[in-house]
């Protein structure tokens, strides 16, 4: 007795220690792992937040119809096709007529966006009786001048803020705000409009569109497929050296590069079937191939996870193998093959190589309607926004990252909640 | 030896104590067993057991037994731990169909009918041969569909008030209802151990089950569950054949009008039950029932 006791004692102290130690390890790898992610959240915000802005400039543009180029009483045809940038180039010079030189009102002009003449139409559009008069109005400015109006308060005194803007441009825009003729707001266009070529007018729409619909496809396809193929092998399948060649084929296709299924997809889909190019369609079969091991592997854990009691219960009262897996396995087991699910889809949802392959890295200015028009998904857009040359691409990169992030977020609430929702039942 | 002290009081005229049987002694009992010990026939049986076999995969649990289970007559199977009576049991409702590697020979017939020919449907048969497990083992449902459910999938019930009556008629006669007639909407887990026994055998029993098979029913109940449970299989007799598994010697006296003892895979005995308990044939038997090895 005693001797147990002595024998005991003596080894304590070197058992809690040995456990403090063990908890050491763990705080410091969580530490790690935590700031590194830390890091990458806090640099990629950081990085996107003059995406998240947009900057306007106000001028007093002369509608006069001869300078526009149009009649007295013009039809849309001739609206529409109306020469708007000359009549915002007349209200930059109006603004600032000491500007004489070529090179100079080059680099004036330039700190309008190209888009402001959609903005000019889609004003006149709206009420064609303001042709012939003056009008003072919000003209969405170029990438450049919304990048440094929102990392420094006086564009004069810049330091080493990086820019392409010249003194003289930077003296402008200063005269501008002083005259309260620039203002900052959220950018409601990154959220509303297609790809550009311009980064001020170019969103993150038909991407975000262009992933939902994706989704949607994959789940549509990998979810009845895995889930069916994982009851048929867990519940129904006999234990043989077919089932055991399919589960080792299940485990190795997880293992699968990505891009390989892109590669299949060009070759089944669009070159044997014809299916349409760069669509979502094509894009969500591609990834539900990808998808389908992992959902399989994890409803078969969660299948098998389920006590083998429940089976006997409900087969000693005379259910069917069917009614034993519909009626109880399956409920059962439905939040893990959910969490499966949504591992996978999130897989689906930040995959890029084989969208590439299957030609969804098109430039998509539309949002996509339906799943066979032309699209591209979220990374593909970070992807070809970090290819671009324009500074304000480096903040649009971050930023779809950041909406990335962000929908993998709803997408893991979603399924937290239906989790919730499956096991609060019992 | 001391707990077969106990044992004499609860059953008088046991035999009197004897040496500690040594293993050998017992391998040397088994392969002289030749046949079973008492009468394992009766008149008018519900189900008949004739040289029934069982093999997990090629190691055989079950030797050439012959029983029957009467009507309206509860039968207990006692026998030291891993001796069979589960195994025995489940084949008698072909529960050991779901197990891949198991193998039953012999013939086990139910009202005359083969039950293990290709014709013989085994949810038809597990609908007549209901069957409650050694651990409450409750769906994850609420109260009122656990009790439900056999009746639902074999439509026993025409409508809603008929199914009402089923699960609460059942609910009642496993002694169950007054303690969860307020919240039949809660989740059958959320019952206490004992109660979810009961719920167990009221859903067995909502499904109008011939037989019914208890594996070891009360082995994690307290002593007042267990005794609500033996009462309920004491008025349950009067409607249904039942063969329990027991490790209580007394809950096999208390409940049982026959019993039968394994050993090893074999049946060795099989009597009256006060015959077994006062005046037991066979050495192993007799062994058993004075608590020198189990
Ligand atoms: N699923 C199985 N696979 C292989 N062997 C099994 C299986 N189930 C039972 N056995 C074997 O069959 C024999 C009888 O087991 P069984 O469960 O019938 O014993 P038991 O009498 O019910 O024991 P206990 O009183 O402990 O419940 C044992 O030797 C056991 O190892
Ligand atoms: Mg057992």
């Amino acid at each position: 007795m005693s001797s147990t006791t002595e024998i005991v004692q003596a080894s304590l102290a070197r058992r809690y220690k040995a456990e403090s130690r063990f908890r050491l390890y763990g705080i410091v790898a969580i530490s790690i792992s935590l700031s590194f992610l830390a890091f990458l959240l806090i640099s990629i915000t950081y990085k996107s937040i003059p995406a998240f802005y947009e900057t306007q400039v106000q001028l007093t543009v002369n509608l006069d119809a001869e300078k526009l180029g149009v009649g007295a009483s013009p039809d849309i045809k001739a609206i529409k096709t109306a020469n708007y940038s000359g009549v915002i180039k007349g209200a930059l010079r109006e603004q600032f007529p000491d500007v004489k030189k070529r090179k100079a009102k080059k680099e004036l002009y330039s700190l309008v966006s190209v888009g402001a003449q959609y903005q000019l139409r889609d004003f006149i559009l709206e009420d064609p009786s303001v042709i012939g008069t003056e009008q003072t109005i919000w003209l969405i400015a170029d990438d450049e001048l919304n990048g440094l109006v929102t990392a420094v308060s006086d564009v004069t005194d810049i330091g080493d803020t990086p820019t392409r803007l010249s003194e003289q441009q930077r003296g402008w825009i200063n005269t501008l705000q002083q005259q309260d003729q620039v203002k900052t707001g959220f950018n409601y266009t990154f959220f509303s409009a297609g790809d550009s070529r311009e980064p001020e007018l170019a969103g993150i729409k038909a991407a975000l569109i262009g992933s939902a619909w994706v989704l949607l496809v994959t789940f549509l396809v990998s979810f009845p497929v895995a889930v069916a193929a994982a009851i048929y092998l867990e519940e129904f399948a006999p234990t043989n050296r077919w089932t055991d060649v399919i589960e080792v084929n299940i485990n190795n296709l997880a293992a699968v590069p990505s891009i390989v299924f892109g590669l299949l997809g060009l070759a089944v889909f669009i070159n044997f079937f014809a299916l349409p190019r760069s669509a979502p369609l094509i894009g969500g079969i591609v990834l539900s191939l990808m998808t389908l091991p992992t959902i399989i592997i994890s409803s078969r854990a969660a299948l098998k996870a389920v006590p083998p009691s429940i089976r006997e219960a409900a087969q000693g009262l005379g259910a069917s193998k069917v009614q034993v897996v519909f009626h109880h396995v399956l409920p059962l087991a439905m939040p893990g093959i959910l969490t499966g699910t949504i591992i996978g889809l999130a897989q689906a949802l930040g995959e890029t190589a084989p969208l590439l392959m299957i030609g969804m890295v098109a430039f998509i200015v539309d949002i996509p309607q339906s799943i066979v028009d032309p699209a591209t998904a979220l990374p593909v857009q970070v992807f070809l926004w970090s290819d671009s040359p324009e500074r304000a691409f480096v903040a649009k990169t971050s930023a779809a990252i950041v909406v990335l992030l962000g929908f993998l977020v709803v997408m893991n609430a979603v399924a937290v909640f239906l989790r919730k929702r499956f096991e609060r039942r019992w | 030896m001391s707990t077969s002290t106990t044992l004499n009081d609860i059953i008088p005229g046991s035999p009197a104590i004897q040496e500690s049987t040594k293993v050998d002694d017992v391998t040397a009992m088994l392969d002289s067993i030749e046949g079973t010990v008492g009468t394992t026939r009766v008149e008018n049986p519900k189900m008949e057991m004739r040289e029934v076999d069982v093999f997990y995969a090629d190691k055989q649990a079950i030797y050439d037994v012959d029983l029957d289970v009467a009507r309206n007559e509860v039968i207990a199977m006692i026998g030291p731990s891993g001796c069979g009576k589960s195994t025995f049991l489940r084949c008698l409702n072909r529960m050991n169909d779901t197990i891949p590697i198991c193998r039953v020979t012999g013939s086990i017939t139910l009202d005359g009918v083969d039950i293990n020919t290709r014709e013989q449907d085994p949810v038809l048969l597990r609908a007549r041969v209901g069957m409650v497990f050694q651990k409450p083992n409750p769906f994850a449902k609420s109260i009122f569909d656990n009790v439900a459910y056999g009746p639902r999938i074999h439509g026993l019930a025409a409508n809603r008030a008929e199914l009402d009556e089923i699960v609460i008629s059942s609910l009642k006669r496993a002694g169950l209802y007054d303690e969860v007639k307020s919240r039949l909407d809660a989740p059958g887990t959320s019952l206490s151990g004992g109660q979810q026994q009961r719920l167990c055998i009221a859903r067995t029993i909502a499904v109008n089950p011939e037989v019914i098979l208890m594996d070891e029913p009360c082995s994690a109940l307290d002593p007042i569950a267990t005794a609500r449970i033996e009462e309920l299989i004491d008025e349950l007799r009067e409607n249904y054949a039942i063969a329990i598994v027991t490790h209580s010697m007394q809950q096999a006296a208390r409940v049982s009008q026959r019993t039968a003892y394994f050993h090893l895979g074999k049946l060795v005995e099989v009597g009256k039950t006060n015959d077994i308990f006062t005046n037991p044939q066979h050495d192993l038997t007799e062994n058993y029932i004075t608590g020198r090895f189990g």
